[in-house]
């Protein structure tokens, strides 16, 4: 009852349910899909990255309200930056849900990304929220 | 009608209380069942009291053990109805037993240009076992598909059965649509063109009095742990001739007659399929299960669900946020599985927050991807009933479902 209002807050339930990136990419270069074939969330990530640098992303697919979000909140946080800060970006989120990094301070860079915090709480849920950043880092060229 | 909340107090689980969230409402009953303390003490009593390796040592103790082991199934064959004890095989589960017949009898009797027909409503482990052994032989594998209302095709039973056939695996209960399959009509059809049948029972065995030869099935299958026993001990029933005549599955210990350096022969059945030290624990398990299942009759446990099930669908059906799958069969063949879903919601979201009001149900695609496919859907809720289940498990999952769609902003 409260833990689901901390889980499923207005960022989470509006990236869900209205994704400003979940569309094709004509351009992209680099393309992973991701499942977790145990409950069936299903997404393909789609990057166009040029000199080391994610010019633009967007993603396709089906899943729960929790991967859907995570990968929108992902490539808003993640679009402009360099392979590497986005690599390393995606090991903090990693680590935030596995609560090995708890600081605010630390986290702040996160921004939105932030929300999926409590799901550390949720061990069920855990794999729904490091979706696409799992496959974000299958995704990525080596820089 | 039972009062079955005295059932309740045979689970220590279900009964007692988590904290805030009171009683589990315990909904996951296909995906597997409580175990009532009598379960729970039979495991106890053999591994505190007889535990030894049967058919091994000439010793009372381990003679003792291989008498569990052995009534367990002479149990087994007599709840199903089976002819003899010997045509009873015991696996780690369904998947197991299935598996064996996949590996023992698809490889040895299927072959190139034969054809494997299965149905679209069939559990993974009644698939996948099937398309390898259609690959490996150059067999092909068809489906059975449904009428709207869920139901298998009458066309497709009537049409795909044919010269070709040489096994029909189909499931007694669907465990995502919750409906009976006729399956005395299909092995009847089946036989007639000289193909075997392999009967799925895993949704069936705990919830309806079974009868292999009856039903006059070849193979059937079924998990102990979905019929009150423990996790770790599963059922293959085949008829005496056909298992007499396949192969091994497993080899190695027990299962031998003679070993020289080179070769091997076999134990008679069972043993035959028994390679190794076996789950006696679990067989004991399964014996108090019998018991226990037998002393309610499965016309009281029938008598239950028909009341559970009874008392929700008119309940769901007025939830306009609601669509139910399986629901509206026109053969008066359902049973106590109910799958759903909350619009705009996606199913391990209204798990979560089932969860949050102590409700336990399963989302997802149930082990049956092709079925989810066919039905055009990703992924579904279900809530599945047993013994133990009351109307007050139904009136807290439907006001848990009734907050779903608050808590997900969309009213």
């Amino acid at each position: 009852m409260n833990d689901m209002e901390s889980i499923y807050t207005e960022v989470i339930t509006e990236h869900s349910r209205f994704p400003e990136h979940k569309h094709h990419l004509e351009q992209a270069n680099c393309v992973a899909p991701g499942r977790n074939p145990s409950c069936g969330d299903e997404i393909t990530l789609e990057l166009n990255v040029r000199e080391g640098v994610i010019r633009e992303a967007a993603f396709t697919g089906v899943g729960c309200a929790i991967s859907q979000a995570s990968t929108d909140i992902m490539i808003d946080l993640l679009q402009g930056r360099n392979v590497t800060e986005a690599r390393r970006l995606a090991a903090k989120f990693i680590a935030m849900v596995r609560r090995e990094i708890t600081s605010e301070e630390d986290l702040e860079e996160l921004g939105e990304a932030v929300a999926l915090q409590g799901i550390a709480d949720m061990p069920a849920r855990v794999k729904c929220a490091v979706l696409a950043w799992h496959t974000l880092t299958e995704a990525l060229p080596d820089s | 009608m039972p009062e079955t909340q005295s059932f309740l107090k045979d689970f220590p689980l279900l009964a007692q209380s988590r904290g805030d969230r009171g009683r589990i409402v315990y909904l996951d009953n296909g995906a597997t069942t409580q175990k009532p303390e009598s379960v729970v003490q039979s495991i106890c009593h053999y591994y505190g009291g007889c535990n030894a390796n049967p058919h091994r040592g000439a010793y009372a103790l381990s003679v003792q053990a291989t008498d569990i082991y052995e009534q367990a199934r002479v149990r087994t064959a007599q709840f199903i109805k089976a002819r003899r004890p010997e045509e009873i095989i015991f696996t780690k589960n369904a998947t197991e037993a299935l598996n064996l017949v996949a590996y023992s009898y698809g490889l040895t009797n299927i072959g190139e240009g034969d054809e494997i027909l299965i149905t679209i409503a069939e559990h993974h482990s009644n698939l996948v076992p099937w398309q390898f052994v259609a690959r490996a032989r150059g067999a092909a594998l068809k489906y059975i598909y449904l009428e709207a209302d869920g139901n298998l095709s009458a066309e497709d039973i009537e049409t795909k059965i044919t010269e070709r056939t040489k096994l029909v695996a189909v499931t007694q209960v669907s465990n995502v649509l919750g409906l009976k399959n006729d399956v005395a009509g299909i092995i009847k059809k089946a036989h007639s063109v000289g193909a075997v049948v392999v009967v799925d029972g895993s949704q069936s065995v705990a919830h309806m009095a079974v009868d292999v030869a009856a039903m006059d099935a070849d193979f059937f299958a079924f998990s102990g742990h979905k019929m009150l026993s423990p996790m770790g001990i599963g059922v293959l029933y085949g008829k005496y001739e056909l298992l007499d005549k396949m192969p091994p599955f497993l080899r190695g210990g027990d299962m031998i007659e003679y070993v020289g350096e080179q070769e091997a022969t076999w134990a008679e059945l069972p043993m035959k399929f028994e390679a190794g030290t076996q789950n006696v624990g679990g067989a004991a398990g399964l014996t108090a299960a019998i018991d226990y299942l037998e002393k309610l009759t499965f016309e009281g446990i029938e008598a239950i669900e028909q009341d559970l099930l009874d008392y929700a669908l008119p309940r769901l059906r007025e939830l306009p946020f609601i669509k139910l799958y399986g629901c509206d069969s026109g053969q008066n063949n359902k049973t106590g599985i109910i799958t759903f879903n909350v619009q705009d919601v996606h199913p391990h979201d209204v798990a979560t927050i089932l969860d949050s009001y102590g409700v336990a149900i399963r989302a997802g695609h149930h082990c049956a991807q092709p079925l989810m496919k066919y039905l055009g859907v990703n992924a579904t809720c279900r809530a599945s009933f047993y013994l133990y289940n009351t109307r007050e498990d139904i009136d807290r999952w439907l006001a848990a479902l009734g907050k779903v769609r608050g808590v997900m902003h969309l009213e």
